[in-house]
Parts: C-alpha cells; structure tokens; sequence
C-alpha cells in the first residue's frame, strides 16, 4: 500500500503530481454522451495534453473510470465490479447529468446518479457537457489528486490508520481558486 | 388503402370473431377476439390475397379502468403486396392471457417477451417467456399504469457517506 504518506509531504506532494499526469482511463459508455467522450479524446480537444492519454482496455490497467452515459439499475452491479477491480489510488468522474444525477429519466430503470454505487470524485453537467467542461472537469479532478483528496486517496489514508477529519472532502470551488489566481495576477 | 384485408377478414371470420374495424389516418385496424388471435393470424398470414409476411411490431397497451384492460397490438405488413394493418387483442387483467405469435412470425419473440415484462401480459405457446429489459429479481410490471411511477428497485447501494 502506498508508503508515501508515512514520508515527508514533500515526497507526498512528488508522488500525487506524477500521479496528476499519468491518468490512465477507463471510459465506461453507456450512451449519447460517448459521441462527446470521443470529441474529448479526438485531437481537436486532444485530452492527452493532459496526461490522459489512453484509454484503456481492462480496468485492470486503469486509475481513472469516466462513467459516460445514463447508468441503469441493472448496470448498478457491473459498474461496481468494474470500480473494484481497478487499483488504488483510482479516481472518478461521472461524464453528464445522467452519470451525475440520473438527468432527465426520473422512472423505475434509471440509477438516480453513478454516485449511487461507486464514489465520484468529479461531476460534469450538461446533457451532454462540452469537451472544453471535460477538459475543465480533468483539471479539477489534477488539483484534487494534487491535494490528496480524492475518495480512494482519503480512504487508503484512513486504511493506513491516520487521522482523516470527517468532513476531509472539501467542496472544491474553482471560482474562488480562479478569483484568487486573477486577484495574484 | 388496406380496406381489402378488413373486407376479406369479415368475409372469412363471420362468428363473432372480429369485433370490430375501423380506420384511422388511413391505417386499417381490426380488433380479433382474443381466442381467434391465432386463426385470425394465421390467415392473415397465409391467404394468397393478403400473405402478410411480415410482424413490424408487436407491443401492448395499458387502458387502465377499462375492460379488457390490456391490449396486445400487432402491425402487420406485407412485403409482396404493400399493405398493412393493425389488430388489437384484449386481455382481462385477472388472466392476461392471449396464444403467442412465434409459431407465425419468429420474430415476434423479443417483443412478446418485451410485453410480458412490461406489462405482465403471458403468451401461451411462447417457447422462453422470460424477462427482456429488467433485471430477474424485478418485482412487477413497470409500464403497468399502477406502477408507483417513484418507485425503484435497487440491486447495489452504496452505504450513505462511505468513501468506498
Ligand atoms: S446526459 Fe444527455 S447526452 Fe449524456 S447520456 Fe444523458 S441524455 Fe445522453
């Protein structure tokens, strides 16, 4: 398990900024939201300028799993399956109002939010959100993962018997952190 | 347009069998008695005249409060002669039972199993009368019209507020 977090901070703080640029994906798409996913990935938006370049084949061999799409109550065990068999520390966002929240279905097949099985660490609206929301999504999730605070990192800290404050997942606030920026600017 | 395959229906089924026809933006529709569905069917089918090839679609109606309440409609349509029509067959609600149309058209399999999990309607003579769309362990009918519409069935859950 992660030894990192018995060393310094500063080694800490190296490990999550590899870890920030070295996204692997694994893209679980379910519907309409996937043309976009493509878009994102597509060299116009080019998502591996961000270190997130591949897509992969198996979770197996990722650390990041993008729910695209509208999730079912059906799908709930296979999503969950898919989440625990991906290593830690493994990150995820939920790709459009229907991974975040059910969206627009409010009925007897549709999961109300991806959130319902497996935690999600980053939320992109829309229906379906722009590539350049996805690209701002990564971002956020990067400062995240930079500040330890993505579910898995949390929990492997409480694994590793640390004191993790109950309320440790801050809300993230990118309009107070681009406001601050500008105000440095 | 399709007015022969009502006209020659009439002048085969004289007992009762067809209740009624109609027309409705130019799609003829006829609703069969429930224990004719199979002759009715097989007609339609195999007459020369008529020889509707083709099952397009077949999928059921709720009119809750009404008797029969459910309605099992087909769409038929013939490839060779370019016609179709549209039969209704009701079932009551204590025994929604209505004989399955795969002997027929085996595409008809998917749909009927679609309308049994949807609406609980049963085709006697379908060879795996399974769930299509919901999970097994779903209990009832979702498009049944008194199907709380909140209602959800959940297989995995994760526990409030665990990072996990
Ligand atoms: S959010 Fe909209 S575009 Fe995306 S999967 Fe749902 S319905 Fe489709």
């Amino acid at each position: 398990m992660g030894f990192e977090f018995v060393y310094s901070s500063k080694l800490e703080a190296a490990v999550n900024w590899a870890r920030k640029f070295s996204l692997f994906s694994y893209p679980f798409v379910t519907a309409c939201c996937g043309m976009e996913y493509m878009s994102t990935a597509a060299p116009k938006y080019d998502i591996a300028r961000f270190g997130s370049e591949f897509p992969r084949f198996s979770p197996r061999q990722a650390d990041l799993l993008i729910i695209v799409g509208t999730i079912t109550e059906r799908q709930g065990p296979a999503l969950r399956r898919i989440y625990e068999q991906m290593c830690e520390p493994k990150w995820v966002i939920a790709f459009g109002v229907c991974a975040s929240t059910g969206g627009f279905y409010q009925n007897y097949s549709t999961m109300p939010g991806a959130d319902q099985v497996v935690p999600v660490d980053v939320y992109i609206p829309g229906c379906p959100p722009r590539p350049e929301q996805v690209l701002d999504a990564l971002i956020m999730l990067q400062e995240r993962i930079q500040r330890g605070e993505g579910h898995s990192q949390i929990a492997m800290r409480v694994d590793q018997g640390f004191d993790v404050p109950a309320a440790s997942v801050r809300p993230i606030s990118r309009i107070t952190e681009h406001g601050e920026k500008a105000k440095v600017k | 347009m399709a007015q022969l395959v009502l006209d020659r229906l009439l002048a085969q089924f004289g007992g009762g069998e067809i209740i009624k026809t109609g027309s409705q933006h130019g799609n003829e529709w006829a609703r069969i008695r429930p224990d004719a569905w199979t002759a009715v069917c097989t007609f339609l089918r195999d007459d020369p005249t008529l020889s509707m090839e083709m099952l397009t679609d077949l999928t059921c109606v709720d009119r809750f409060g009404d008797e029969p309440r459910f309605d099992v409609v087909v769409h038929l349509y013939s490839v060779s002669k370019k016609h179709r029509v549209r039969l209704y067959g009701g079932v009551p609600e204590e025994n929604p039972l209505i004989d399955s149309l795969v002997p027929l058209w085996p595409g008809a399999d998917w749909p009927e199993r679609e309308a049994y999990d949807l609406y609980g309607v049963r085709f006697a003579g379908h060879p795996d009368l399974r769930r299509l769309l919901m999970y097994p362990e779903f209990i009832g009918h979702p498009l049944r019209k008194d199907y709380p519409k909140e209602k959800r069935q959940p297989l995995v859950r994760r526990q409030a507020g665990s990072l996990d």
